[in-house]
């Protein structure tokens, strides 16, 4: 599903990532932990194009994100669930419409049952007309996994997805994301939430990455 | 031609999610607006003073390239014979048609708008004018000009020609100056929508990247913003036109005494011309924004 070569990371001639290799198979769950300021958020943006590797390859699909074209890289995002800590919305558009806002961008048509299923999957029934200010930071989460999922991408991917959450939110969320790999989906969650990555652990098979010091290791059992 | 045909009505009947997803209101949709009726009432005057000196300067130069005035200035007796002799001369000249001396009411009516309608001509030393009609193919004004000389001393034969050339230069100086305003005018317009369109896509920055993540074509993003500016440039283009139309219907009419400023305005067929601002705009408002909005595309990944 996604794979990296070698690949390396750089801002203004500094490097953040070097010679990080990973591969993600179809179906897994992936932890992605370390220090603030590590490159995690940047290590999730070059899964889905938004960052470019400064050397090596990043391969999503079977396809080198260095060679594809904006359209491309369009195309390949509508296999992606992307959820940032931030959950950015349009401010003008009902939570229902930006839930369901992958699939008016992309032309396919909206099932009406479908998207209230969906809301009441992640517990915003009630909040399904309000708009995306009024809502709480759990909500909001739950909004943008929501709009994650709405495609039913084979990839998700989670930045900080529980960042601005009280415990009960996190285990929730936690949950509607085990389940979502349950189903097949390969998941990856950027966290430095340690007792998120224990209960996930608890819950379902789970493998941890961790940056530091610029490189990716795979975590040992300490965690 | 059919794809464009159909990309433009495409761009007409809309795409209701791609709409959707542009926030409704916004201080740049107005300023296009404003801005497209502004210079497409600007525009309709260009047109109106670029069709109104071509036709003037059409109409100056049919009104005198086929006649000539001879001036007779003799003293009051010798005025009757000087003008038979002209007469004469003009009638055994080849290439003139037709010559005939102005009544005095003629010549009142010729200088009433400059000095008044109580003229009296007979009392002044006011010369005899003959009017001469050419031929299909023209005198030899020199060769007219030695004959007079010679037979009637107190002759002066004015083909025209020296002021019917500053004037009709001057109306088609006025005419191209209107057509350079109209391109002048559409430059104009371009730059501000794009102006506009850009402080639009800036303002909506994060609708950008969150429809970039979700995987919306640069096309969709584009299209929402294409489409809201270059309606808005077409209403705004509709509506300056309309009231260009209408001042300019409302112009005064200038009557016969209005002389040189007498036609300034449409006439006609040419009332259909500024039918075609509208659509130009919305043309000039759809590539302006098109470029504009796939440049700042280009900057968010």
């Amino acid at each position: 599903m996604i794979e990296f070569q070698n690949v390396t990371l750089g801002y203004s001639g500094t490097d953040l990532l070097t010679d990080v290799s990973l591969t993600l198979a179809p179906g897994s769950f992936h932890f992605l932990t370390g220090p603030s300021g590590a490159g995690k958020t940047s290590l999730i943006k070059l899964c889905y194009g938004e960052l470019a590797a400064s050397a090596g390859k990043v391969e999503v699909f079977g396809q080198n994100l260095g060679g594809l074209a904006r359209d491309d890289i369009a195309l390949m995002r509508r296999r992606i669930g992307i959820v940032h800590q931030d959950c950015q919305f349009l401010d003008h558009l009902s939570v229902a419409e930006n839930v369901a806002l992958p699939l008016a961008a992309t032309g396919q048509d909206q099932d009406a049952d479908s998207l209230s299923e969906l809301l009441a999957w992640v517990g915003l029934t009630g909040q399904a007309q309000s708009r995306p200010p009024s809502l709480s930071g759990g909500e909001r989460q739950r909004a943008a996994l929501a709009r994650a999922v709405i495609t039913s991408p084979d990839i998700i991917l989670a930045d900080e997805p529980t960042g601005n959450v009280d415990w009960d939110m996190s285990l929730r969320l936690l949950k509607l994301l085990t389940e979502l790999n349950r189903m097949g989906k390969t998941i990856l969650i950027a966290t430095h939430d340690l007792t998120l990555i224990r209960a996930a652990k608890a819950q379902t098979a789970v493998r941890v990455l961790r940056i530091q010091g610029k490189q990716l290791n795979l975590a040992g059992a300490d965690l | 031609m059919k794809e464009t045909l159909n990309r433009a009505l495409a761009l007409m009947t809309g795409n209701p999610q791609a709409d959707r997803v542009v926030p409704p209101s916004g201080y740049t949709a107005t300023l296009t607006s404003l801005t497209a009726a502004t210079m497409a009432f600007l525009a309709v005057f260009a047109l109106a003073l670029s069709l109104a000196t071509g036709r003037l300067a059409d109409r100056w130069t049919d009104a005198l390239a086929m006649t000539a005035t001879v001036r007779i200035s003799a003293p009051v007796d010798q005025m009757d014979v000087q003008t038979r002799r002209v007469i004469h001369v003009l009638e055994t000249t080849p290439g003139v048609a037709f010559a005939r001396a102005l009544t005095s009411d003629e010549t009142r009516a010729l200088l009433e708008p400059w000095i008044g309608p109580d003229l009296p001509v007979d009392s002044l030393p006011i010369p005899q004018l003959i009017e001469v009609t050419e031929g299909e193919d023209g005198f030899d004004a020199e060769g007219l000009k030695l004959r007079l000389a010679a037979e009637a001393p107190g002759a002066t034969l004015d083909d025209h020609l020296r002021w019917r050339q500053p004037l009709v230069a001057a109306a088609e100086r006025i005419r191209a100056l209107g057509l350079v305003s109209l391109v002048l005018i559409a430059g104009t317009m371009a730059a501000m929508i794009t102006l506009a369109t850009q402080a639009s896509l800036a303002a909506n920055g994060q609708v950008i990247r969150v429809l970039r993540l979700v995987g919306a074509r640069d096309a969709f993003v584009a299209r929402a913003f294409v489409r809201r500016f270059t309606l808005r440039a077409l209403l705004g283009a509709l509506i300056g036109t309309a009231l260009g139309m209408i001042a300019v219907a409302l112009m005064p009419r200038a009557a016969a005494e209005g002389g040189f400023l007498t036609g300034l305005g449409l006439a006609g067929m040419q009332w259909f011309w500024p039918l075609l601002i509208p659509p130009l705009a919305a043309f000039v408002a759809f590539w302006a924004t098109r470029a504009a909005a796939f440049r700042t595309l280009r900057t968010v990944r």
